[in-house]
């Protein structure tokens, strides 16, 4: 063969390969609403700047006749491309190939590009669109499984890895999300579960669509598996690039920094929060009237919404912001929001990026469900996860910070950098009524009207006590802040944090309440 | 004037939280969530949902503690049901074949 026909010959089996499972499976996938595994990939990276690898491979399945099919890449697609410039690894599983099935092969080019992602530092987003394991190749596709598993274990904390589920997701397959930093689900698209709706029902009697069982909305609001909700596959796409844009490539570099802005004139911090502590206000707003061009990105938008995560930027450089939502449950800590807010904290640690605490919460949720859903492990992540953390840690104290959740919401005494309270702050062991029933109750019990003296302690405690000057007399808060001056403080701390060093007992791992 | 202003925030429902009334919205997740009621020792439920293969017991009968009053097949698994305690059986609930789901209630003891 010349030269020249070599090449033809190249280009003839590229195009033949980049068909994926043809005409006919791509158009059935377009039928499902859904884009091709290389429309996906295209459509996430910069313009030409996608490169694919391991587009020759092929399966490895001897028995049940497969020897004789072709599979196409193995049903999955792999390579590297970048997002704003920034360089990433990406793959996507195509589900007109074999429905996607993993295989060895399908693993292998999933396990290459995850060490190669590993060895570049550099952040891997996997696309999920899978039937899940291919039966036919028996235990080599567990073996798939697991090797996929254990990388995303030894990858956790050192890159970020972010999951994209854009058809199903299905049995052992939903693990490798799991194990993920963040992941993505689109309404009608995404079906996560371990046993399908078929199984539940020969089996229980119970009858249940894949949508309720495991779709985008339930992974989003009930179960907190995703973090990111979207109505259609390219919503999603801009969600994977903001949040690209906002966190570092890995554990040893820094955020990309934008020129700073100021946030928006139509926040007004000082006008938001109501003076009586029993009403409440919408967390996002204070947020909004701090942060860089009054932007946010929400994370886990849905899921216990009495506590937001997110980031946004201050002077241009990404903080991590975990804020109590008055708006919603009063904003206290229970099993969800704690464990919402301890995995978010430790991730903003494990990539350098700073944490901002606002909190407004009356304590913790009480009930029989939540005590024995475990709210004591549940709470105690929160804990853990502030203790451990080493990035700037900087809280400011807005209304009530009662007991528990006090020390929970980074306070002094679990190592914050900085703790500011406005002048509206009540630091105290617990709410004024609940505290001078106690303190005061035979005062109580004794009076000629026992609701009057009732009604006077409590005045009596809340005059005394619900203030931050009790704390700020102690230390525990730093500075009591004007509203207005809270954008110029969190700037003055972080500046202040930018060189931050401390060291920490030296141990393999912890062992957090997980 | 604190009174005042609470009025606005009518439409809200209040949480109460250590002797603290709040204003504010409940989620779902809350308002399902399953209030906690005492076990009662005298009725045995599935703990776990699956297939009565057989009921070795009959109202009336007495049984002793330890021995096997059903097997109910769940998770490719026959599980043998065993009698908690010295006792008469009151009512059967269940038959051979049955699928019954978590919690479903299967012998109650006099």
């Amino acid at each position: 063969m010349s030269l020249k026909r070599n090449i033809l010959d190249l280009r003839k089996r590229k195009i033949e390969v980049q068909k994926g499972g043809g005409d006919k499976a791509i158009e059935k996938q377009a039928a499902m609403g859904k884009l091709t595994a290389r429309e996906r990939i295209l459509a996430i990276l910069d313009e030409n700047s996608f490169h694919e690898y391991d587009l020759f491979v092929e399966h490895l399945a001897r028995d049940f006749d497969m020897e004789k099919k072709v599979l196409h890449g193995d049903g999955v697609i792999t390579g590297t491309g970048t997002i704003y410039g920034s360089p990433i690894c990406i793959y996507a599983q195509d589900f007109t190939v074999a429905g996607g099935s993993l295989g060895l092969m399908h693993a292998r080019k999933i396990t290459k590009i995850m060490d190669h992602a590993l060895k570049m530092r550099m952040p891997l987003i996997g696309i999920n669109d899978s039937g899940g394991a291919r039966i036919q190749e028996g235990v080599n596709s567990l073996a798939g499984y697991g090797e996929i598993f254990f990388r995303n274990t030894l990858a956790s904390g050192v890159i970020p890895q972010l999951s994209v589920i854009l058809g199903p997701c299905a049995g052992g397959a939903v693990y490798s999300p799991a194990l993920t930093d963040f992941v993505f689900v689109v309404e009608n698209i995404s079906k996560m579960f371990i046993t399908g709706p078929g199984v539940i029902k020969s089996v229980l009697g119970e009858e249940i669509s894949m949508e309720e069982l495991g779709g985008a909305r339930v992974h989003s609001e009930i179960t907190g598996n995703a973090h990111f909700y979207a109505k259609s596959e390219i919503e999603c796409f801009e969600q994977i690039k903001k949040l690209i844009s906002l966190i570092p490539r890995n554990n040893t570099d820094k955020a990309p920094v934008l020129a700073p802005k100021e946030p928006l004139k139509k926040f007004k911090i000082d006008k938001i929060v109501p003076g009586n502590p029993r009403l409440p206000y919408d967390i996002l707003n204070i947020i909004k009237s701090i942060t860089d061009g009054s932007e946010f990105f929400e994370v886990m938008e849905m899921y216990a919404p009495n506590i937001v995560i997110g980031f946004g930027r201050m002077n241009g450089q990404t903080c991590g912001f975990v804020a109590n939502q008055p708006k919603v449950l009063a904003g206290v800590l229970d099993c969800d929001s704690s464990d919402k807010a301890a995995r978010f904290i430790r991730y903003c640690d494990a990539f350098n990026i700073p944490i901002i605490t606002l909190e407004d919460m009356p304590g913790y949720l009480p009930g029989a469900d939540q005590e024995h859903m475990g709210v004591i492990r549940h709470g105690a992540k929160i804990l853990y996860a502030y203790s451990e953390a080493t990035v700037p840690k900087i809280t400011i104290i807005i209304r009530k910070a009662y007991g528990g959740g006090y020390i929970a919401m980074n306070s002094r005494h679990l190592r914050a950098d900085f703790v500011f309270a406005w002048p509206t702050a009540e630091i105290a062991v617990m709410g004024p009524e609940g505290a001078a029933n106690i303190v005061f109750r035979k005062e109580i019990e004794e009076a000629e009207d026992p609701e009057a003296m009732r009604k006077q302690k409590i005045e009596e405690y809340k005059e005394k006590f619900a203030n931050p000057y009790v704390a700020a007399a102690k230390g525990y808060v730093d500075q009591v802040i004007e509203p207005l001056e809270t954008r110029s403080m969190l700037l003055h701390a972080l500046s202040v944090s930018a060189n931050k060093s401390v060291s920490m007992p030296k141990k393999k791992h912890g062992i957090p309440p997980f | 004037m604190e009174d005042m202003d609470e009025k606005e925030y009518g439409e809200y429902p209040t949480l109460l939280i250590s002797s603290g009334m709040y204003k504010t919205e409940l989620t779902e997740k809350y308002k399902n969530r399953k209030k906690w009621v005492a076990a009662d020792p005298k009725k045995i439920y599935a703990l776990i949902p699956g297939t009565i293969l057989d009921v070795y017991v009959k109202p009336g009968q007495q049984v002793k503690r330890g021995e096997t009053i059903l097997i109910l097949e769940a998770m490719k698994m026959q599980n043998q049901i065993l009698m908690p305690y010295d006792g008469k059986i009151k009512k059967v609930y269940i038959k051979p074949d049955e699928v019954l789901s978590k919690h479903q209630l299967m012998i109650e003891i006099v």
